[in-house]
């Protein structure tokens, strides 16, 4: 015990004193958080809309139809009560709602005047603001088709909403992505990075000759980053909740337990390329182009993955980020427990064990 | 000092990565508190040889005692009663001489008592106070080879592995090193070192010279000169050397 934390203290030196990884544990946090402050634009293509039709009425058929017909939206379920909505929005089976009030066309056509209500899942706000401004705007040219170009009084009133975040800050959407890069970053890269280093600068050789069982070796050099990562979710969960104003919607605790379960997932990966090269180049190289772009492109915060082609969709269910991903921003931003979020920690778990044992494995062959 | 213990024992101990053989049926005995010279040209087997003989390699075939442990069953018991220095130097040079000294110290199973007392007493031998709190990384490579050296017998093993331990470094400060050799033997730690410098074969009590993969000859340094015909190490090493294929 007293040798595990010698091994740990010396770890930390090492972080402490390399300016280089100090830079990247602490500066990389919080300029993500700032550059992706900026909003993100998505593009958004065929997302799953609900309609809650409560006139029925010939005008909310067509429009319909309509929503439907756009390349932007596809109706995939008829609703019947506003209730209905925020389970759609969990169940992720929906990203917006159309709600038509009784008496649609009457009042339309009688009063002049009609309202609709847009309901958005401001799980990701930037994506369901756009999904708003298009719907609109196929409102606007059904009005203008019926009523002709002339400014007449007539009217349909779009009143939009979101559920979960009505301050629609984007900031919301992006942290659970900050969170999921850096764990990758940090967990893989710095950990494959630091035992290679042993192994390049031949210190490796004599933790293996001396009496250190291997595999202690092995997992005192990962235990340190375990902490540091950690430290970085704290960090980033400060700095959403002081410098944006972020409400910690979910349970806490479940959130940095899920996270601690990320962390060893990353852990494992970084083992596992540890044991694959013997140059630290070749270890962040693969660290960044084989974990980060993957993250990047497959979490999907930055793309979103309703976008991709089929193929890529079905690629980013093997990417780990998007699990986590996924985990976080259901408990931060929807405040969702462990009920919504058990089967993604499931897939978290077979991947942590899979990569580990691969890793272990690898790890006794090059012993031989 | 030298007494008929035998620490290290081989018999036509064998190492091929592949089809290449590194080591080749080597066969030789090590006497307790002996100096023993393990020298060859460049790619002549001597690191493959001693990494085997550590427990960081397996054998291909042959045999081979260390500290009266066999390498392929006990080389968790070797481990702890051999120290070791690779031919890459191996020191963090991310911590400074103390920390060092009590890390590897540490992972011997020192207590954190003993590692004081033998840092404080190892610093003063090196006479290297004033930069007992520097890092490693801004000491010149001779003094680095030296704290190396002497953290690798920290724990007073029974013998100490020395992988051309003086390689790059000035004159004096080999000679230097030298001495802390001779000090180690006098308590008792068996010397098994490998070296390009023929100055250094003649410090040794016995020397093999590895040629190819093989021993080609293996006697006190007196013994070969006479067998050879010439008046130095040096004469020995180059009619063996002329017999090498593998070039360089
Ligand atoms: N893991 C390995 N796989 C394949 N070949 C290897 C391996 N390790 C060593 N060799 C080869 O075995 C030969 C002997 O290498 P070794 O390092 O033992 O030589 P050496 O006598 O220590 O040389 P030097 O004086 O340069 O240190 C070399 O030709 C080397 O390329
Ligand atoms: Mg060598």
């Amino acid at each position: 015990m007293k040798l595990f934390f010698s091994f740990i203290r010396k770890e930390f030196w090492h972080v402490l004193r390399d300016t280089r990884s100090l830079v990247i544990l602490l500066g990389m946090p919080v300029m993500m958080m700032l550059l992706f402050g900026f909003a993100l634009s998505n593009e958004v293509k065929n997302s799953n809309i609900g309609i809650l039709d409560l006139s029925h009425d010939e005008s909310t058929q067509l429009l319909t139809n309509r929503f439907d017909q756009s390349r932007y939206f596809s109706v995939t379920k008829n609703l019947t009560h506003e209730s209905q909505i925020e389970e759609a929005f969990r169940k992720n089976e929906l990203r917006m709602v159309v709600i038509f009030p009784p008496k649609f066309r009457e009042s339309l056509l009688h009063t002049n005047q009609a309202q609709i209500r847009l309901v958005g899942d401001a799980t990701d706000p930037n994506t369901s603001n756009i999904m708003i401004n298009y719907a609109s705007a196929i409102l606007r040219d059904y009005q203008n088709e019926i009523f002709g170009e002339q400014k007449f009084p007539y009217q349909i009133n779009v009143e939009s909403s979101m559920l979960y975040n009505p301050k629609l800050s984007s900031s919301f959407n992006f942290v659970p992505g900050v969170m999921t890069l850096i764990l990758m970053l940090l967990g893989a890269m710095m950990t494959s990075v630091s035992i290679v280093k042993e192994k390049e600068k031949g210190t490796m050789e004599i933790l293996l000759v001396s009496p250190m069982r291997p595999l202690m070796v092995v997992i005192t050099k990962a235990i340190p980053y375990l902490l540091l990562c950690f430290i970085d979710v704290l960090l980033i969960l400060v700095l959403a909740y002081t410098v944006l104003d972020m409400p910690l919607r979910g349970n806490i605790l479940l959130l940095l337990a899920e996270s601690i379960l990320f962390i060893f997932t990353t852990l494992s990966l970084g083992l596992l390329i540890s044991n694959l090269v013997d140059k630290q180049q070749t270890a962040m190289f693969i660290s960044l182009v084989g974990l980060m772009m993957p993250a990047l492109i497959f979490s999907g915060f930055m793309f979103p993955l309703e976008n991709m082609p089929l193929p890529m969709q079905i690629i980013s269910n093997l990417i780990p980020t998007k699990w986590y991903y996924s985990i976080v921003s259901s408990i931060m931003v929807k405040g969702l427990g462990i009920k919504f979020i058990w089967k993604q920690t499931l897939i978290l778990v077979a991947m942590t064990v899979f990569y580990l044992a691969v890793a272990m494995k690898k790890f006794k062959i090059r012993l031989e | 000092m030298l007494n008929e213990e035998i620490v290290i024992k081989t018999n036509k101990l064998t190492k091929t990565f592949g089809d290449f053989t590194a080591v080749n049926a080597i066969s030789f005995e090590v006497k307790s508190g002996e100096i023993f010279g393990f020298l060859g040209a460049n790619g002549a087997g001597k690191t493959t040889a001693m990494r085997i003989l550590c427990g960081l390699l397996s054998p291909t075939s042959g045999e081979a005692m260390v500290a009266g442990y066999d390498v392929y069953k006990e080389n968790e018991l070797i481990k702890k009663h051999i120290g070791y220095m690779s031919q890459k130097f191996s020191l963090y040079e991310n911590l400074t001489v103390r920390e060092n000294i009590e890390f590897f110290g540490g992972i011997y199973g020192l207590s954190r008592k003993e590692l004081k007392e033998k840092g404080n007493d190892l610093i003063g031998r090196l006479g290297m106070e004033k930069e007992a709190n520097k890092l490693v990384g801004s000491l010149p490579l001779g003094w680095k080879q030296k704290i190396s050296f002497s953290t690798a017998i920290l724990h007073q093993p029974k013998i100490v592995f020395l992988d051309e331990p003086t390689g790059g470094v000035d004159p004096i400060t080999r000679r230097q090193f030298w001495d802390m050799i001779y000090e180690a033997t006098d308590a008792g730690i068996t010397i098994f070192v490998t070296t390009h410098y023929m100055d250094e074969a003649e410090y040794c009590n016995r020397v093999s010279i590895m040629v190819d993969g093989s021993i080609s000859a293996l006697d006190t340094p007196h013994q070969l000169k006479e067998q050879f015909e010439t008046d130095s190490m040096e004469g020995v090493f180059l009619k063996l050397a002329r017999q090498a294929k593998r070039g360089e």
